[in-house]
């Protein structure tokens, strides 16, 4: 498997063109067509940057990321290529510019292959609520590869891509990252721009990184991150270069207790969890629980907050000005309706009526303005714990991968499926998912660990440290 | 709470979403379902707490006065519906 | 019925109006796409402005500035710290289906708009607040009867809302205020302040009470009305519609109410589009903007002398009248084209006189503005100090130095010298003249000499062409009284 950067240099070392890797991969994904991971091959466009690179290459004078191939979440803006988010509100849309993220990964030269599956609209914890079909995880073809990056978990768990973007809301890129035993990454908010990422709640939103490795999720985003005059929300502070290097000295390690005693984690994830978390102090670094009853309600302050956002967010998908128009709509009103009833799944209409509720006349300061004020709080206690705490540890998930259908009956049972995942969202923090451990089956399961507010740096360093020992 | 089918119709309609007949009924009942999960949030004292509305602490992200043509008349009609070559078309409402 | 002044009288409108104006920036409120009228459909546009999935908002800093000196020149207090906010609706010409505005944070609270009343007595009409916000697409209804047509051009361009207290209690006062507002946007350069072409717009406000009631009557909104004086027009056909339901013992519905230029009549937009729920929100991809006192004082020294502050000017220092003082501070251009001149001589009214006279009406024959006008203001001011001295006619100045000056901009002096327009002062050559008048027009003299003399400016008129024009009219009065008196 030509799952990491490194690899890729090797067989570019020994006499490998950029094109013979795209061919390889290209291979691979046709092979593994059943996953459903990829929603369009861009064969054609890919081949010609191929070329390119490899020219460039001869010349001496190509980019950093030369020979990665690199899948994107069917979220993501790529000038002159669909998107369409999961959704078939915009089945045949074509974006007239690329993201931000997207336009520096290939101004060094990494190739975009394809895109990738994705619950619609991002809304989901599993990849079933595409419109496209779902995903298989690769590990085990009857459970989901997690979601709502359900797409970029699996292709780079069947290593179909270098690498592959996610984005991440409440969990999106974490928990698929366990599920299906990758590296899954989330810089704080603000490092990485969010111009050409469709958006679905603005202030949780975030673009990440599916990779095998640290290394490769470091490198990736270094080159994404910083400042951009496109996206007003970012941190402006120029962006270095991340050196991860292991920590120098001990370190402090929180990890949540109500995390480790939540009603519905599995035995075998607690116990794996808190062996890493036994290793670490046997080295030497202080490892301490501490409280933070606040569980309960990240879901639903998630939940107010994110579907309020939506709910506005996804206004733009009307019907008229691209994306689907239901046929025979007599009228705008009719137009609207029908098309925006036709165009988007079940679970993206709840968000919608909820996210237009709890911002209607009468019901905001109960809930939206409260929910902000819970966020608040959310957001002080976490830094509080970093006062005293250079990381917090939890599983990411309470399980391994599901299988198909078996949350479906009670929406708020896969809500609850971000419940490790929806804090670093909530506070703004960089958060990782490592694929440390895995069942008794073999199934994989991630370990969370998540730094304090622009400490992406030292976070990727821990990370690092813990997939290398 | 309670959710009224008035209440769905105005949520709807303000969300351009329409809903029939069993969709109806589903509808509610996720809503019913889903709003009284998130009505833990009552319970939780925020007293003295300010709303958290930006998510850095920069201020004055501005850009300059300075035009730029980044697309074409062509480009931005593209993924239209129904159009012409100048504008977007969208059905107008028959009298009455 | 009839509706006699003794009813009208009983009543006191209460008139509030909210105001749009379009930013004259080179590009949009939240994207660097071309601000510009006229420009062929769906050409200035971007990625950002048609709403495309995935684009986000970037915050035009002229948006700002503009918007302070708006609220400079009305005297407003500046907000220090500011956010933006969602407007949720939907609408075809809305592409984000939201628009970004202030609801919560306007730039600009309070200050007034001076206006005259009734009576001719100074009247400010205080002003709520003053936001920034985007404008809409335009929808076209009447090109294709299946098909309303949308054209993106205007969606983002940047706009401030004028929101008065209902201050306004006729429709004088209305049409006065949106004059004033139109003047002083055209001062500051923020704006065209054109109605007809959309730069401005207006909707009112506006109910009627029983003169001494303690409660506002009903209150009725009016939208479309495309210039100011049909903003007055409606506002008449409204105070009057009220009136008269009021007087029939009925209800006046809460509504918003299209006004029809063609029938002069408001009707009732469907109350469903009108009642609507924004579900204002706090908008996320914008941070929030910090305006300090240093920034304000920058854009306070690149504002020009206002047109109130010019009027005083006109009126208290150089002794102008009213009238005069109105008609020069009426346009920007005008003023400092003023202020030049005054610099070049003292004779406020005769200078006032030659910029209102020969310059507009040369401005407006022409169709140029002001920055075209060939006469440098030192010129026009060398030319009205020439007639002071007594150096030539104000005729022969208006009739043939100031054609000429448009022809050959220069010296007044040196020209007049050039083509032998000095006045002659030779009291024996203007005799000479007289004499061979006299002697060409024996009936009109005598006719003269008998009790008509209104013929003294036929005998002037005479001598002036015999002389060409240069003879002193002053000394050829005296000379003509001497010989025929």
């Amino acid at each position: 498997m030509l799952n990491s950067f490194a690899s890729v240099q090797e067989a570019l070392d020994s006499g490998k063109s950029v094109s013979d890797i795209l061919e390889h991969y290209l291979l691979e994904i046709e092979k593994n067509k059943h996953l459903n991971a990829f929603l369009e091959v861009f064969e054609e466009s890919a081949r010609a940057s191929a070329k390119e690179v490899d020219e460039k290459r001869a010349a001496g004078n190509a980019g950093k990321l030369a020979g990665m191939v690199i899948g994107i979440k069917d979220n993501m803006a790529y000038k002159g290529h669909k998107v369409s988010s999961g959704s078939k509100i915009l089945e045949g849309f074509e974006s007239l510019y690329t993201a931000t993220a997207v336009q520096r990964l290939i101004d060094e030269d990494a190739i975009i292959i394809g895109r990738l599956n994705c619950d619609e609209f991002a809304m989901g914890s599993s990849n079933e609520n595409s419109a496209y079909g779902k995903v298989l995880n690769p590990n085990n073809e009857k459970t989901v590869p997690g979601g709502s990056s359900g797409g970029s978990s699996a292709a780079m768990a069947a290593g179909l891509c270098t690498a592959t973007l996610g984005s991440d809301t409440g969990g999106s890129i974490r928990q698929p990252a366990s599920f299906t035993g990758t590296v899954g990454f989330k810089p704080t908010y603000g490092r990485i721009s969010r111009f050409g990422l469709l958006a679905y709640a603005s202030s949780f939103d975030q673009i990440g990184t599916f990779t095998s490795n640290v290394e490769d999720a470091t490198l990736l985003t270094s080159i994404m991150a910083g400042m951009d005059e496109y996206d007003s929300t970012l941190i402006q502070e120029p962006q270095k270069a991340y050196s991860i290097e292991a920590p120098k000295e001990k370190l402090k390690i929180a990890y949540i207790k109500d995390c480790f005693n939540s009603e519905g984690i599995n035995p075998i994830v607690k116990a794996k969890s808190e062996a890493i978390l036994e290793k670490l102090k046997a080295e030497g670094h202080e490892v301490a629980g501490v409280d933070f009853p606040y569980l309960d309600i990240m879901v639903p302050t998630y939940y107010v907050l994110t579907t309020a956002e939506a709910s506005s967010n996804l206004s733009r998908y009307d019907g008229v000005h691209y994306g689907y128009r239901a046929q025979d709509a007599e009228g705008v009103e009719p137009t609207y309706k029908k098309s925006r009833a036709e165009g988007f799944g079940e679970e993206v209409k709840r968000r919608i009526m909820l996210g237009t509720f709890v911002l209607s006349q009468g019901y905001y300061d109960a809930y939206y303005t409260k929910a902000q004020k819970v966020r608040r709080l959310i957001q002080d206690k976490t830094k509080e714990i970093f006062k005293d705490y250079d990381f917090i540890i939890s599983p990411t998930t309470p399980d391994v991968a599901f299988e198909f259908g078996a949350n479906s009956a009670d929406p708020i049972t896969m809500y609850l499926q971000d419940i490790f995942t929806v804090q670093a969202n909530l506070a703004g923090n960089p958060a990782i998912s490592l694929p440390l451990s895995e069942d008794e089956n073999g199934m994989p399961f991630g370990l969370h660990v998540m730094g304090a507010s622009k400490d992406d740096e030292n976070l990727l360093g821990f990370s690092a440290y813990l997939m290398n020992k | 709470m309670e959710i009224t089918n008035d209440l769905i119709e105005h949520i709807a309609h303000l969300a351009r979403l329409e809903f029939n007949g069993e969709e109806n009924e589903r509808i509610k009942a996720d809503l019913e379902n889903i709003i009284s999960f998130v009505d833990q949030l009552q319970k939780v004292d925020t007293e003295g707490l300010e709303p958290l509305v930006y998510m850095t602490e920069e201020i004055n992200v501005l850009r300059e006065d300075t035009p730029a043509v980044t697309v074409t008349q062509e480009e931005a009609l593209k993924n239209a519906p129904n159009k012409d070559s100048d504008y977007f078309k969208i059905p107008k409402v028959l009298k009455g | 019925m009839e509706l006699t002044q003794e009813i009208r009288d009983k009543y006191q409108p209460v008139i509030g109006l909210e105001v749009h104006a379009q930013m004259l920036t080179k590009t949009k409120a939240y994207s660097n796409d071309i601000n510009e009228y006229g420009a062929a459909p769906n050409t200035n546009v971007s990625a950002i402005s048609l709403g495309h999935p995935g684009t986000l908002p970037r915050m035009n800093k002229q948006t700002i500035n503009y918007a302070i000196k708006m609220g400079l020149a009305i005297g407003s207090e500046i907000a220090e710290y500011q956010s933006f906010d969602r407007k949720n609706y939907f609408y075809p010409d809305l592409p984000k289906g939201y628009q970004i505005t202030q609801d919560i944070t306007p730039i600009c609270t309070g200050g007034e708009v001076v206006i005259k009343d009734a009576e001719g007595n100074e009247k400010g009409i205080r002003i709520t607040r003053i936001h920034m916000e985007e404008d809409a697409g335009k929808s076209i209804h009447d090109i294709d009867p299946f098909n309303t047509l949308i054209d993106l051009n205007r969606a983002g361009v940047p706009l401030i809302e004028i929101v008065s207290e209902p201050d306004i209690a006729t429709s004088q006062e209305a049409y006065d205020y949106l004059t004033e507002i139109r003047k002083l946007v055209r001062y500051l350069d923020i704006c065209d302040g054109n109605m007809e072409e959309g730069s401005l717009r207006c909707d009112a406000n506006i109910s009627v009470m029983l003169k001494g009631a303690k409660e506002y009557g009903q209150r009725v909104e009016v939208k479309n009305m495309n210039s100011i004086r049909n903003v007055q027009r409606a506002i008449e056909h409204e105070i009057e519609r009220h009136i008269i339901a009021i007087e029939k013992g009925e209800k006046i519905a809460q509504e918003t109410r299209n006004y029809n230029a063609l029938t002069n009549e408001t009707t009732a937009m469907r109350s469903k589009e009108a009642a609507n729920d924004y579900r204002f929100f706090p908008e996320p991809d914008l941070q929030p903007i910090r305006v300090t006192q240093d920034h304000i004082d920058k854009v306070k020294e690149g504002m020009p002398p206002l047109p109130n502050y010019l009027f005083k000017r006109y009126t208290n220092e150089l002794k102008l009248s009213e009238y005069d003082a109105g008609i020069l501070t009426d346009q920007k251009e005008i003023a400092l084209y003023f202020e030049e001149v005054i610099k070049t001589t003292s004779n406020y009214k005769s200078a006032a006189n030659w910029v209102m006279g020969d310059m507009k009406s040369y401005l407006n024959a022409q169709a140029i503005p002001v920055s075209e006008f060939q006469i440098t203001p030192e010129q026009l001011g060398e030319l009205v100090n020439l007639i002071d001295e007594g150096k030539v006619s104000h005729n022969l100045a208006s009739q043939k130095i100031f054609p000429a000056m448009l022809e050959n901009p220069g010296n007044p002096e040196k020209i007049a010298a050039d083509n032998d327009w000095l006045q002659s002062n030779d009291g024996n050559e203007i005799e000479g003249f007289l004499d061979e008048v006299i002697a060409e027009n024996p009936a009109e003299v005598e006719r003269f000499k008998n009790g008509e003399k209104k013929l003294m400016g036929f005998l002037m008129g005479q001598l002036m062409k015999k002389s060409r024009g240069k003879a002193d009219p002053k000394m050829a009065t005296q000379l003509i009284n001497k010989k025929l008196g």
